[in-house]
């Protein structure tokens, strides 16, 4: 089995602290990795690093055995790789249809063609396709700032999907969402990975991870302190130690 | 298409330019007699022209250029060059409004890869630089005495040189550049603009190179500032430095603001008021630079939709268009 | 001559310096762009000039002047028209200081005078000789009293409570809030601060410039330059920044062409930007 994604030695200092200390380990084509560890053990730093956001000041990063570190954001999203964010970011302005294609139409044609692109109707019917499959179909023509905090989290995951990625990475998807819509989308999230998406999860909420997981990396203080299947996790006193303390 | 300009239906776009194209013919009918207010109704139509390049750049894509003035300086010495050493006005435009963009090329490089108030201290300096070249070069700019003496065109024998024929040719410019700008922003390249406006760090993440648009939107924001230059060089017949010194470059920007920043009709609505309120009142230019700053700010604080945007709210209200469609 | 040109260019310089710090204050604090911050100067210079005028006597006048621009420039300014903005895009707030510089200029053009005065020489007239050397006195006072509130000012922000309340909002607003930082407090301090920083400057460059309604517009352009070139979100940024230019702008104007000094500080800036985005001395920024 391969590997889709490849952190080595990852490092990223800001001013003088160290908020990914030292950072090793894959994603194996196919599985949903889970990322977890308390507050401010550089969990969404990794993230930023690995998407182009940051910097790393070492390290490697690795995309289908393709260097990818310090690469930009635009060129590395249109490799395969998305990712969602603590905060919802979406378009504010925009409507949510226009958000969906404004996720596409960048990985289509050249600067020049979109000038004169003038036919979307592919596009947006992959986007109502999307949109159905996420059940907010019937708010493609509302502005994006006016719908609820929920449907917001589920318009940038559409976004993510639209450009059918190889890999997605998630900053909390269940944060400030209820039981029900977080039920709905791990839902989705396993019908995609079925349909052989692997996924990197950042995630606080315990049982949503370890029931949607294959298998688990634990930071604490930027470093890598444990790693393997959900129940090795739990039962890991390294682990326990750095979120009870003691 | 990507509806930046508000989605309109068929039949509100052909009344929306068939009222744009009459109230351009009328202004003739009306005032043709009188070559002074034919001379300001021409000026503002080249200034809506430059309003509308800044909006590009600000209202549409967040880039704020102070330079605006300084790239009509060069449309328009470009032109008065061109002409008075005999050659055509139609191989001195596209001449300026080709140079004008490659200096928005160049100095959206280096600005544009930083954070949002380098290109705005670049154009202020360029502007100052500009200023400086067109003062000191006396033996090309004529200095602080200028170029006087500029010839008015003529379209394939048909000679463009009294005001009202000016003015059409003026209008005609206006026409084009409008329907040229609807398509930019329509297109997908409108839809990166606004998404780099509104979230660009979002925008990178799906894709979009910031660079590329933002350097895309400066460099023809600043050559639609240099066609209106050169446009500008035949109108007053005469060029020098102090038609395009930088805080000129501030007035666009207060233009903009007051018609609405990055809506369309915008550009239209500020440059038709910043320029007609002066006339029907009395006082200092640094008084109207004064009250119009004061509005600029009160606007930005309290209402930053500028004009248009009252005007929205208006038809919203009293008309009840377009009530927000909630189906399930 | 050459001593002369360095001392000039340092002198200069320093008020740049002082200039752009106040600059890099208000970024580091409310990551706001002060583009009227050249026309703080020339109010400031306006003011003191007015009241010397009334015959008041110098120091009075610099003391009023301090008192009047902290509460105008420092905290109206901050109040009214920066804070009901700190919400919106980081453009809007910068467009806003644009049309608040245009406000400024015009309204001493209208309500004083267009036309330029001639600021009382505070330092004499006669220069300090120093064996064949002469050095004038303006640059000479000019250096000391800037390099003291320099001094003066990293002492406030190293040694004191809101010194390091500063320090820390400038390097992590989100860990300042948690530590109970008020953050828009401090930022109203740092705005009275930078206007103080202003008043110095204007008693420092007015006499040698005209009392005129534009003259700070160019000073401000330059202290910008300087706090880019030198790195925006570090005070040692703004203070190489400001003696850089400070000297290239005197040495150029020399030794290669007067007029167009403005042009070769602009090409040093373009140049610095190409090769280090965050100036000289910047640091990368979260």
């Amino acid at each position: 089995m391969n590997n889709i994604l490849e952190i080595v030695g990852l490092r990223k200092k800001f001013y003088q602290l160290e908020a990914v200390a030292g950072v090793d380990f894959e994603v194996r084509e196919g599985e949903i990795l889970g990322l977890i560890g308390p507050n401010g053990s550089g969990k969404t730093t990794l993230f930023d690093c690995i998407t182009g956001i940051q910097r790393p000041t070492a390290g490697e990063v690795r995309f289908m055995g393709k260097r990818i570190t310090r690469m930009k954001p635009n060129s590395i999203y249109q490799l395969g790789i998305g990712r969602t964010f603590q905060l919802v970011q979406l378009f504010p302005g925009m409507t949510v249809l226009d958000n969906m294609i404004m996720a596409i139409q960048e990985s289509e044609g050249t600067v020049l063609s979109r000038l004169f692109q003038m036919d979307e109707s592919k596009d947006e019917k992959k986007a109502i396709e999307l949109l159905e499959f996420l059940n907010i179909i019937h708010l493609k023509d509302q502005i994006s700032k006016n719908i609820s905090y929920g449907q917001q989290k589920l318009l940038d995951m559409g976004m993510v999907l639209m450009s059918k990625p190889k890999l997605i990475m998630l900053d909390e998807p269940m944060a400030g969402v209820n039981a029900t819509l977080g039920k709905e989308i791990a839902e989705r999230l396993i019908e995609l990975n079925r349909r052989g998406c692997s996924f990197l999860i950042i995630e606080h909420n315990m049982r949503v991870i370890m029931n949607l997981c294959h298998r688990i990396v634990v930071l604490d203080y930027g470093k890598k302190i444990a790693e393997g299947s959900p129940e090795e996790i739990q039962n890991d006193e390294q682990v326990l130690a750095a979120y009870f303390g003691g | 298409m990507a509806n930046l300009t508000k989605k309109k239906r068929p039949v509100t776009r052909i009344l929306h330019w068939t009222i744009f194209l009459a109230v351009i013919g009328c202004v003739p009918v009306i005032f043709g007699g009188n070559a002074y207010h034919m001379y300001v109704a021409t000026l503002i139509g080249i200034y809506i022209i430059t309003s509308m390049g800044l909006n590009l750049t600000l209202g549409y894509t967040g880039q704020i250029s102070l330079g605006h003035a300084a790239f009509m300086g060069l449309g328009a010495y470009t032109v008065a060059l061109m002409t008075l050493n005999g050659y055509s006005f139609w191989l001195a435009l596209p001449l300026g409004v080709l140079i004008t963009f490659v200096a928005g090329l160049v100095l959206g490089l280096p600005s544009l890869r930083v954070k949002h108030h380098y290109l705005a201290l670049v154009t202020l300096g360029f502007g100052t630089v500009i200023y400086l070249l067109f003062s000191n070069e006396y033996e090309i700019t004529g200095g602080f005495s200028g170029l006087p003496g500029i010839p008015r065109p003529s379209f394939f024998g048909l000679d463009l040189s009294s005001d009202i024929a000016f003015y059409f040719l003026v209008a005609a410019f206006l026409v084009l550049l409008t329907g040229i700008a609807l398509w930019i922003l329509n297109s997908r390249w409108g839809r990166a603009f606004k998404a780099i406006r509104e979230n660009d760090m979002r925008a990178e993440m799906v894709g979009v190179s910031l660079l590329t648009y933002k350097l895309l939107a400066f460099a023809i924001g600043a050559a639609y500032a240099g066609i209106a230059g050169g446009l500008l060089a035949p109108l007053m017949k005469f060029v020098d430095p102090t038609s395009f010194p930088v805080h000129e470059s501030f007035w666009f920007l207060i233009m903009l603001i007051i018609g609405g920043s990055g809506r369309f009709e915008g550009p239209f609505v500020g440059a038709i008021v910043v320029m007609l309120l002066p006339q029907f009142l009395r006082g200092t230019q640094q008084l109207y630079f004064v009250i119009f700053a004061a509005i600029t700010l009160l606007l930005l604080i309290f209402w930053p939709g500028g004009l248009t945007g009252l005007l929205d709210v208006f038809f919203r209200r009293v008309l009840r268009r377009n009530p927000p469609q909630l189906t399930k | 001559m050459f001593i002369q040109l360095v001392v000039s260019g340092i002198a200069i310089g320093a008020i740049y310096a002082l200039v752009a710090i106040g600059f890099t204050l208000l970024w580091q604090a409310s990551r706001t762009v002060n583009f009227a911050q050249g026309d703080f100067l020339t109010v400031s210079a306006v003011l003191m000039f007015i009241l010397v005028c009334l015959g008041v006597p110098f120091i009075w006048a610099l003391l009023i002047t301090v008192v009047i621009a902290a509460v105008l420039l420092g905290f109206v300014v901050k109040k009214g028209i920066i804070q009901p903005l700190i919400d919106r895009s980081y453009t809007t707030i910068i467009v806003a200081t644009i049309a608040l510089s245009f406000l400024a200029s015009n309204s001493v053009a209208t309500f004083w005078s267009a036309q330029c005065r001639a600021f009382p020489q505070i330092f004499g007239m006669t220069p300090y000789r120093f064996g064949s050397i002469a050095l004038s006195r303006q640059n000479v006072w000019t250096i000391i009293i800037a390099i003291g509130l320099i001094l003066a000012i990293n002492l406030f922000i190293q040694r004191t409570k809101p010194g390091k309340a500063m320090q820390a909002v400038a390097q992590n607003r989100e860990a300042a809030k948690v530590l109970g930082i008020n953050i828009s407090r401090v930022t109203t301090m740092v705005f009275v601060m930078n206007a103080v920083i202003v008043v110095f400057a204007a008693m420092l460059i007015a006499p040698v410039f005209m009392v005129r309604f534009d003259m700070g517009a160019q000073l401000g352009l330059k202290a910008f330059y300087s706090a880019a070139i030198g790195g925006f979100n570090q005070i040692r940024g703004a203070l190489l920044g400001g003696f850089l230019v400070g000297v290239i702008e005197t040495f150029s104007s020399a030794y290669l062409s007067t007029e167009y000094r403005e042009a070769f500080v602009l090409v040093v800036l373009i140049a610095v930007i190409l090769i280090r985005k965050e100036g000289l001395l910047g640091t990368e920024e979260r």
